[in-house]
């Protein structure tokens, strides 16, 4: 346990610094000066979404976006080790693939069908 | 291309495709199958033949399961002690196992009935789901008689997972089980057809803390990892018998594994979730979550504690011992004071799940017989009494108010009779199945040392026995027609009622009904359609029957336990 100690202290020091400069050090030596894209939301660079007036609701079609996504971006995470190690795997890891991605196209069939891609 | 192959074959030793005997896992490869097929049926098929084939593939693919799963506990292949690892070891089939997969199927079938039931009050899943509650989108779904046919893949992929549940080997594996049989239960809790802000509250809360306990259990396997080295149940129960136990990873570990799958159990700390997730969720899935979802989730933590914890007995039974008397006591006490039939049912699911973890405590196959013939015996009670839950209706859906329960009896004998049976059953009256499993249980925790447990356990049995006599007498004892607040001849409340009435108050009613349901508030008894009557039928014959001969199915359940689960 002995040698966790530094460890233990380094954290301790760690959480002190990030708090004192999140709240103390910007607010003491910082100069403030806003404009526009300052006070703007931050998205990646782009202009950011238009947000509904009087409201901070954003409409539920992101969502089924977002899921979308998420789904396709893991797939990818599964079909890269297998593209890399592509022959030592051989056709069980063939098939297993296989089956996967037709699980995937049948999760996205349904969302097809119902009307899930249409934004309008 | 080829020096790319080289270096692969050097960093790691050749890969050997694991050998993966089909034929064992056919049972969950089945409903699989029939779940993927019914989300193409969803997606390409037209609206009015959905229904009517997604009932049929359900119950056809886990009646087909259960069949596989009768012929491999039949088969020479299993060895009579003992049982087989499958896919590599991450999947055990042994007698067990076979037992609580049986168990799931053969609820899971009976639970599908129930949710396939529509003639009762023009079904129990919402028309549109995602339209926002009360809105014309809403109602226009309503008017056009839809209601969510995507129930049934649901109710297939949870039961894919509940039978992997307690059938994985590895921790992993387990930990896919568990998200593989919430994900669809979280979706089915916020498809109620009424009071779609409660069905949707209870989908968000269950959903919330479900994913909340996964963290902590997927914690407890990195604690677990780091201290054995593997995720092989076998290989951790190695790892802490050669150590002595007592080191602080594994003890964090099994705490925290424990408190993923006491939620799942809703065991007293981690119970919160259970009584607004039964009252919002729609009644047949309350049904199915309360019957199989306990099933499987007590047949993972039986396994859990068995194989990878079982040398550890002395360092985890203090703790379940505080948990299951905890669960006993809380669960019963604040049952008490319920007064929605629904959430007192959730409460008395609580204090079952307490009960079972006292034979939990006693890591004996005596303790892993009588768990495994509770839940069975538990199961067909719970789903018959949710049945009956759906019947008792008034305009806004089901009449879940106690005092809406009044006079029951007269209006309808049968069904406040097998209703008193179930709850009868529940508080363990002999010549019910509730009485034996409580008595094997609390058998075998006595057998193992655990009395102060059986003298809490018999002393909550005695307190939730007061609130379902306080059911039971309200169902047969007092008239609808006499309610407590204001007493007063039967005649002038119902002509009270025929003034309010006339005074342009509450009148929905279509049919009319005797005077004397005038009192309570338009509270009707639906006549069963020929599903919700078979349930009930089998939820009470499996109460009776097993209460008056249950030697067949407690023999079934000892046998099974006789070797414990295999390694």
């Amino acid at each position: 346990m002995d040698s966790y100690a530094p460890i233990l202290v380094l954290g301790v020091i760690a959480v002190g610094f990030a708090a004192f400069s999140v709240v103390f050090a910007g607010r003491l030596a910082g100069p403030r000066r806003y404009n526009r894209a300052k006070l703007d939301a931050y998205e990646c660079g782009i202009e950011p979404t238009p947000q509904p007036s009087g409201g901070g609701r954003f409409t539920v079609k992101y969502y089924l976006t977002a899921m979308l996504f998420i789904v396709f971006d893991i797939e990818i995470i599964f079909l890269y080790p297998w593209a890399v190690h592509y022959q030592a795997l051989g056709w069980f890891g063939f098939f297993a693939v296989l089956l996967f991605l037709v699980n995937v196209s049948i999760a996205y069939a349904y969302e097809w069908r119902r009307g899930g891609l249409e934004w309008d | 291309m080829n020096t790319l192959t080289v270096a692969g074959s050097l960093a790691a030793p050749p890969f050997q495709p694991p050998d993966i005997d089909y034929g064992l896992l056919l049972p969950m490869l089945v409903v699989f199958t029939a779940g993927v097929l019914a989300v193409l049926v969803e997606a390409f098929a037209p609206r009015e033949v959905r229904r009517s084939f997604q009932v049929g593939l359900s119950l056809l693919a886990v009646g087909a399961a259960f069949g596989l799963t009768l012929v491999q506990a039949a088969s020479p292949q299993l060895p009579e002690t003992g049982g087989i690892l499958v896919a590599g070891g991450t999947v055990a089939v042994d007698r067990p196992t076979l037992f609580l997969q049986a168990v799931i199927l053969l609820l899971s079938f009976v639970s599908l009935l129930l949710i396939a039931e529509r003639r009762v009050g023009d079904g129990s899943f919402a028309a549109e789901a995602a339209a926002v509650p009360g809105s014309e989108e809403e109602r226009q779904g309503i008017l056009a008689g839809r209601e969510h046919s995507e129930v049934y893949p649901l109710v297939l992929f949870a039961v894919l997972g509940m039978l992997l549940f307690p059938a994985a080997n590895d921790l992993l594996t387990m930990f896919i089980a568990l998200e593989v049989l919430s994900m669809p239960l979280y979706l089915l809790c916020g498809l109620a057809r009424r009071r779609r802000l409660l069905s949707q509250e209870a989908a968000v809360k269950y959903f919330l803390l479900g994913a909340f306990s996964s963290a902590f259990f997927l914690f407890g396997i990195a604690m677990i990892y780091g201290y054995a080295g593997s995720v092989r149940l076998s290989a951790i129960a190695d790892a802490a018998a050669a150590a002595g136990g007592g080191e602080v990873l594994l003890l964090l570990g099994i705490a925290l594994i424990a408190v993923g799958l006491l939620f799942k159990i809703g065991a007293v700390p981690f119970h919160n979730w259970k009584p607004d997730v039964y009252q919002g969720a729609p009644t047949p899935i309350t049904a199915f979550m309360a019957s199989v979802t306990l099933v499987s989730a007590f047949g993972a933590m039986l396994r859990v504690f068995y194989v990878a914890f079982g040398a550890m007995a002395w360092d985890w039974r203090p703790m379940i011992w505080v948990v299951a008397i905890l669960t006993m006591v809380v669960g019963a006490v604040v049952a008490v004071t319920q007064t929605n039939v629904k959430r007192l049912l959730a409460y008395s699911s609580v204090v079952h799940a307490g009960f079972i973890l006292t034979a939990l405590a006693a890591t004996s196959a005596q303790g892993l017989g009588a768990s495994l013939f509770y839940l069975a015996v538990y199961g067909f009670s719970t789903i018959g009494a949710f049945a009956i839950v759906t019947l008792v209706r008034d305009s806004q859906g089901e009449a879940v108010r106690l005092d809406q329960w009044r006079g029951l009896a007269r209006r309808s004998p049968l069904l406040a009779l097998s209703f008193a049976l179930f709850l009868l059953g529940f508080a363990g009256i002999p010549l019910t199945s509730g009485f034996i499993a409580k008595f094997a249980v609390f058998e075998a925790a006595l057998a193992a040392g655990g009395t102060p447990l059986v003298v809490v356990g018999v002393l909550s049995s005695a307190v939730t026995a007061f609130f379902y006599a306080r059911i039971i007498v309200v169902m047969f004892f007092t008239g609808a027609d006499e309610p407590a607040e204001e007493p007063g001849s039967g005649a002038a409340v119902a002509e009270s009622a025929h003034a309010q009435e006339a005074a342009g108050g509450v009148s929905v009613r279509t049919r009319p009904a005797p005077a004397v349901t005038e009192a309570a508030p338009q509270v009707e008894v639906v006549k069963p359609g020929l599903l919700s009557q078979a349930v009930i039928a089998i939820g009470a014959a499996a109460t009776l029957v097993l209460g008056v001969v249950p030697q067949p199915v407690l023999d079934l359940a000892t046998q099974a336990a006789q070797h414990l689960f295999v390694r």
